[in-house]
């Protein structure tokens, strides 16, 4: 599986790195330099001082999750796990956590496989009402999910869904679709017809031709897709705000948001919070970022 | 006898159409995303657009009621908060978006470079892409706290005052939340345009560059056109979702100090959530969307979009 995803990245972008190292004959004479032959300085003095704007946050973060109460070095050490551990289990992060990954898995499949589904129909079909589908997909990106919160707590309600963490894996999902399904349609619109085509000729049913033929050359795009539910979901705010009120059924930015309230602000213990809030978005983004960038140019942009 | 032969050589019939209802299924597939926005996007916003005619308000039950336009009489007549949220949420946009797409357009050309350590350099300058308004917060206010923060640190250095919280001063708490925004904001835009960098084929670079065009030519008569629509689309996105989303502000300044920075989703919310004035607050959400929906159009026909510029 990995073949084929490093061969689909390598043929969506054949111009990054024309063909490995660089023929040094290259003629570079006056005005004639080619677009990439920056002075290298243009380049590492700017990217250097964004990324000292970008690091010195996080930074600033571990700073003060690491080293103890009270200190005032700018470096972690000694280096303590008290904030860890007041945070994990006396402000009921270890529950949190567990919330929050519930939440978030849950979001990313269901927000994956109904947008597969809606996908592909918008793709690879004609029918009535495919045009009012696709514009109330678009009108819903204007629509502010802080705005339906009341509706939505309404709605909840009388689903006698209040404290579930379903109502929220629900509106996230559903926030979630609208682009989702744009993205995934995109993807599908990139596989050529013909391939399914040949399935079919070949006996197989459209189900089994999508899953064997088209599925495996979505997965960079899924995986961005994925991705995007599960950090959005494990993001968000309001909906889990505003839907679960009882203690062990929060999330974790709902138990940021009351270290940050609190009426004396534990430093500590709100980068220790912040710190374990980070480590899962930080993993998945390390796993996809290389693919980030390639799934929005095959689907997003030109959708 | 020639004849079972001759049936049997044409390749076997594609089978057009192997599903038993081929023209079922496109209404299956969309069937339950459909069914979900019905249920959670559709009614809220119709349940929105009903209310905003009513006054409907838990903690005074006894006026509930149909209002017919009294509620948008109020909003454009007698709301001062709402006229002064409304200019801070059009400027927090402005603001957001122009700094956002200059300084991601800046990173994404030169993390399109070919240099040692692009790889790393990309995850990190876009990882803030992944981090929550609230955790944003979070990390801001360890760095803007007055005792133990930045300032502090740049203070004992000899600059700026000791003491100094930005977040609770009306002449710094604008610039210091649209850092705070920008700082995550940013990589979305670079993400976005380098996405769309990808796709710019080399040789017009190598024909410009022989046609003796500097970098500077190259970037407004190349590299810009080509981002266009790609531009054009990230901004609107961005400022719609710059204008709707309330996370980063509620839990950085709560919209203070002296509701210095209280955008209109927020006032809205705090009207419906806080003041139990529903009916109020989704008139105000009714204009709100109104507004939206009239500058995204403006913005669209204005730009040009789509239009065959390339």
């Amino acid at each position: 599986m990995t073949a084929v995803l490093t061969e689909k990245n390598g043929a969506a972008r054949p111009s990054v790195h024309p063909g490995g190292p660089q023929p040094p004959s290259r003629r570079r004479t006056g005005r004639e330099r080619a677009y990439d032959d920056v002075p290298r300085w243009q380049i590492y003095l700017p990217l250097g001082l964004y990324l000292l704007f970008t690091l010195i946050p996080f930074y600033w973060m571990l700073l003060f999750a690491l080293r103890p109460a009270g200190s005032t070095a700018l470096v972690p050490w000694p280096m303590t796990g008290e904030h860890f551990s007041k945070v994990w289990n006396e402000r009921s992060f270890a529950v949190f956590f567990q919330n929050s990954m519930i939440v978030g898995v849950a979001t990313l499949i269901a927000t994956t496989l109904v947008a597969l589904a809606g996908g592909y129909a918008l793709a690879r079909f004609d029918f009535k009402i495919k045009g009012a589908f696709m514009l109330a997909l678009l009108c819903s990106q204007f629509i502010p999910g802080a705005l339906m919160l009341v509706p939505l707590f309404e709605i909840f309600r009388n689903l006698q869904m209040i404290n579930s963490l379903w109502s929220v894996v629900i509106a996230e999902t559903v926030f979630q679709l609208p682009l989702s399904i744009i993205l995934i349609s995109g993807f599908i619109k990139n596989v050529p017809v013909s391939l399914e085509e040949a399935a079919w000729v070949d006996g197989c049913s459209r189900f089994t031709a999508f899953r064997a033929v088209v599925l495996p050359l979505l997965r960079p795009g899924l995986i961005a897709v994925g991705s995007f539910a599960f950090v959005h979901s494990w993001n968000h705010f309001l909906f889990a705000l505003m839907f679960l009120s009882e203690q062990d059924k929060q999330t974790i930015p709902v138990g940021l948001n009351t270290l940050i309230g609190a009426d004396s602000v534990d430093l500590g213990a709100l980068a220790a919070g912040g710190v374990i809030a980070a480590v899962p978005v930080v993993i998945v983004f390390a796993f996809i970022q290389k693919w980030l960038v390639t799934g929005f140019s095959a689907g997003a942009v030109k959708g | 006898m020639a004849q079972p032969a001759a049936v049997a050589t044409p390749p076997p019939k594609a089978p057009r159409r192997r599903t038993a209802t081929p023209r079922r299924l496109p209404y299956l597939l969309i069937a339950p995303a459909g069914l979900l926005m019905l249920g959670f996007i559709a009614y809220p916003v119709i349940s929105v657009f009903y209310y905003s005619l009513q006054n409907y308000n838990v903690t005074k039950p006894w006026r509930n009621g149909f209002a017919g336009l009294d509620n948008f009489r109020r909003i454009f007549t007698g709301d001062d908060q709402f006229w002064s949220t409304l200019g801070f949420s059009a400027q927090w946009v402005f603001t957001q978006v122009s700094l956002q797409l200059v300084l991601g357009l800046a990173l994404a050309l030169i993390v399109n470079q070919t240099f040692l350590g692009r790889g790393i350099s990309r995850a990190m300058v876009f990882s803030p892409w992944a981090v929550s308004g609230v955790l944003t917060s979070t990390i801001w206010i360890l760095l803007y706290n007055s005792s133990t923060g930045f300032s502090r640190y740049l203070a004992d250095a000899g600059i700026g005052e000791y003491g100094t919280s930005v977040l609770s001063d009306t002449g710094t708490v604008f610039w210091a939340a649209t850092v705070t925004e920008l700082w995550r904001g940013v990589p979305f835009f670079a993400i976005l345009i380098l996405a769309d960098l990808q796709s710019v084929s080399k040789e017009l670079y190598e024909a410009a560059s022989v046609d003796g065009a500097g970098r500077l030519r190259q970037f407004f008569h190349i590299t810009l056109p080509h981002l266009r629509d790609a531009i054009i689309l990230a901004t609107l996105l961005r400022g719609v979702w710059e204008f709707n989303n309330v996370d980063l502000l509620y839990t950085l300044t709560g919209g203070g100090p002296a509701g210095e920075t209280t955008t209109l989703p927020l006032y809205v919310a705090n009207t419906g959530i806080e003041g139990h004035d529903f009916g109020y607050a989704s008139a105000l959400t009714t204009v709100a969307f109104v507004i939206l929906l009239f500058c995204s159009i403006v913005y669209l026909r204005l730009s040009k979009f789509g239009g065959d510029h390339k």
